[in-house]
């Protein structure tokens, strides 16, 4: 005890290292996880319960999993204890189902051409540095019509019909076909509604307020059901094409409001500064305002996009086979009865590669854009 | 050099001279929008008409006056059987919507603020397996959500034979959830009033404390008072009146339970999916909300000597409320309408029945999806009517 005794002058003390509570893991643990009695008790819950439920999923999902059997039976047979692990093999079977529906097997080319082509209009568009980036945005607005050539066909291709479309291919062509086409109806139905002239104004704030104030599902039924009785006699429209304009349509009017939420963020003087150039409404709108008020509207935009990506597996209601279409009518294959687990969460893990992955860029993009102070 | 003058104009030919005019190119526009929009309307209008009369339907309402036909196994609220009308199937599908909307509502609202709040704690460990939760959950689709419970409910619960009971009185199978139907025997209208004058008595009570508090500054126990009111005289009426209540039990009949009050699967697996995926919306929304509160409003209250308790009903709450209520609101609307997707599982709300089975028996699709998107425009309005009168209560009142 020598030393706790010595004495030293005012501010002479040498520096001790800080206890050992107080750093490294016991600090990080006494702060992170043991810092008041509630605290303890909250993470004695939270592990009891990540115990419970990690280590069972991961045996059934990975360790007890079977990934090759032609039936349910085999597949249990395989198994040390029956029914104690994923199937697999159900999913790997139909792999090519999930991805391609019904589409015909010689020309499924012509798909994975149309993924490829996908990735490299992507590319483009997410990274700035690209060189030669002009012409390959060029190639990207074009990509829509390109892959709808290749996947329909006609002008040289067999023709095929958009029944045989499903799995994640139908989810691709309704997320990119709405996601490419409304974002410029948003941002116009957005300029309309604050538009100064009356007229236009009224117009765009019924289309989206009716738009925004009914269920998807009923714009699709409106789609499947009823259209035609609003065309001329005698047209026939594709279902696929009805629903393409419905989604799209549904999805422009939530990045309407979005876009209308970023124009409103732009102080006057931006406009009044624009003007004061001498720049028409559509230069000043072009080059002023727009790019600004975009930049803010982001994080709204993309997750108006990933909600609509989501809300691609309604079409299976009205009876359209995307990836859970597909997987509910697997289900009912005598052979594979009640592998219902491991089709919901292949599904999902599918929705949630592509959403998280959309958000993640959303982030990224926003940090990117952040020209204003970081503090 | 060229002299611009203002007279330059003149020389062009009239029609490029109205263009020029902002106000007249503004009038022309309009004009001319509202000529095409009506064009296409009529258009619209002549289709409609050639191609109803073609297939030899006409379009009216009086289909709803006709008998059903079809059974609905979950109406709650109004009498209904196959002989009843479609307007009848109409209503107890609005009403259905309503229930599961209203209870999600509750639901969703309760679990997102308890993981917005736990998405906030110091606890590392809580803090990112909600935020797991979260994450995986939002990037899902809501109909996998509602299809994988409904599966869940159907087939992992056990059939009525084997019901999970609780005291004999609840019980949970994958029939349903079921439990004892509370029956009102005379003098039953005794409790009931002096509840409603108890009820009353206490909303009396609370605006005179404020008005107390609000004069002298003096405060009381408000919250407990009005709590031992209603408790204690609806006990006390209760005995008084010789106990008018008694309870049917739901008891094992052959293949299911008969009597009591039955929750269909379709319906607790509705409700809970469209709940946990709203919750994990509003959770962030509420993290959000409280983060953007600064600290020194905290700071602030503590200085002049406020509890933590009462620093966060007082000063965090309010000011994080102004900031949460409009998307709060908007999620309130999603869910309203993601209820829609009861038709995957076969629960009946207002799209299942008129929109769904009336469609398909009378062919009437322009009539039903009518009324249909007529109710949740209704209920959007209201949601949003409600929301305006909020912020408005809640803004902040500025010199």
């Amino acid at each position: 005890m020598a030393e706790a005794t010595q004495a030293y002058e005012v501010g002479r003390h040498p520096e001790l290292p800080p206890p050992r509570s107080e750093v490294g893991v016991l600090g990080w643990l006494k702060h992170n996880l043991f810092s008041s009695p509630f605290n303890v008790v909250l993470t004695l819950l939270v592990v009891w319960f990540l115990w419970t439920v990690i280590p069972p999923l991961f045996e059934w999902m990975v360790l007890n999993s079977v990934w090759t059997a032609d039936t349910r039976k085999e597949c249990w047979a395989r198994m040390a204890v029956p029914e104690d692990g994923a199937c697999w093999a159900f999913i790997k079977g139909r792999i090519q189902l999930f991805i391609y529906g019904f589409y015909p097997h010689p020309l499924r080319w012509r798909v994975n051409l149309s993924f490829v082509l996908l990735v490299l209009a992507i590319v483009p568009v997410l990274y700035d540095k690209l060189p030669g980036r002009k012409y390959a945005l060029w190639y990207a607005a074009a990509f829509p019509f390109i892959a709808g050539w290749l996947l329909v066909g006609g002008f040289g291709l067999t023709p095929v019909d958009t029944d045989q479309f499903g799995g994640i291919l139908l989810t691709l062509i309704i997320g990119v076909t709405g996601i490419s086409f409304s974002l410029p109806i948003g941002i116009l139905l957005a300029l309309g509604r604050r538009s100064t002239m009356l007229v236009p104004r009224v117009l765009c704030v019924l289309f989206i307020e009716f738009i925004r104030g009914v269920p998807l599902i009923t714009l699709l039924f409106v789609a499947a059901t009823m259209l035609n009785y609003f065309l001329p006699p005698g047209t026939v429209f594709d279902l696929l094409v009805r629903v393409l304009i419905m989604v799209t349509l549904f999805s422009a009017a939530y990045i309407a409001e979005v876009v209308r939420g970023g124009l409103q963020a732009i102080p006057r003087g931006q406009f009044e500064a624009a003007d004061s150039l001498g720049l028409t409404y559509f230069q000043a709108h072009l080059t002023i305002v727009l790019p600004q008020a975009l930049k803010i509207s982001i994080p709204g935009i993309v997750n108006t996009f990933i909600g609509l990506y989501k809300d691609t597996t309604l079409v299976l209601i009205i009876g359209m086979l995307d990836p859970l279409g597909i997987g509910r009518a697997s289900l009912a294959d005598p052979v594979w009865l009640g592998l219902a687990r491991e089709v919901y969460i292949f599904v999902a893990l599918f929705f949630f590669i592509c959403c998280f992955s959309m958000s993640r860029y959303s982030l990224y993009l926003e940090r990117k854009l952040h020209t204003g102070h970081n503090y | 050099m060229a002299v611009v003058t203002g007279t330059g104009s003149d020389t062009r030919n009239p029609i490029a001279r109205l263009w020029g005019n902002k106000k007249a190119r503004s009038v022309i526009v309009q004009i001319v929008t509202m000529a095409v929009v009506f064009g296409v309307l009529a258009l619209l209008y002549r289709n409609v008409v050639v191609n109803l009369a073609a297939i030899g339907k006409e379009f009216s309402f009086d289909f709803l006056n006709a008998p059903s036909a079809y059974d609905i196994t979950f109406s709650p609220f109004i009498e209904y059987n196959s002989r009843s009308t479609h307007l009848r199937a109409a209503a107890v599908g609005i009403l259905n919507t309503l229930l599961v909307a209203s209870c999600g509502i509750v639901l969703a609202t309760v679990m997102g603020f308890i993981m917005g709040v736990l998405r906030l704690s110091k606890n590392w460990l809580v803090n990112r397996t909600v935020y797991c939760f979260l994450e995986f959950t939002r990037n899902v689709p809501v109909l996998l959500h509602i299809l994988f419970i409904h599966g869940l409910v159907v087939t992992q619960l056990p059939v009525p034979k084997q019901a999970m009971n609780f005291a004999d009185s609840f019980f949970l199978t994958n029939r349903g959830f079921f439990f004892p139907a509370p029956v009102p025997e005379a003098g039953f209208w005794i409790v009931a009033t002096v509840f409603a004058i108890s009820v009353v008595f206490v909303i009396a009570f609370g605006r005179w404390a404020k008005k107390v508090q609000d004069e002298t500054g003096r405060t009381y126990p408000v919250f407990w008072i009005s709590t031992g009111a209603i408790v204690a005289a609806t006990a006390v009426a209760f005995l008084a009146a010789g106990m008018p209540l008694s309870w049917e039990a739901p008891a094992l009949k052959g293949f299911n339970f008969k009597g009591g009050v039955a929750i269909k699967p379709e319906f607790i697996a509705l409700w809970l999916a469209l709940s946990y995926y709203t919750s994990c919306f509003i959770a962030e929304i509420v993290r959000a909300g409280i983060l953007a509160v600064s600290y020194g409003q905290t700071e602030a209250a503590y200085a002049v000597g406020l509890r933590p308790n009462r620093t966060l009903q007082l000063i965090i709450i309010p000011q994080a409320l102004r900031v949460i209520v409009p998307p709060l609101a908007s999620q309130y609307l999603n869910l309203t309408k993601n209820s829609s997707l009861a038709i995957a599982i076969g629960y009946m709300d207002v799209v299942a029945t008129i929109g769904g089975i009336s469609l398909m028996q009378t062919g009437k699709e322009m009539e039903t999806m009518m009324i249909v998107m007529l109710t949740y425009l209704v209920f959007s309005l209201i949601i949003a009517g409600f929301m305006n009168w909020y912020n408005k209560k809640m803004a902040l009142v500025e010199r």
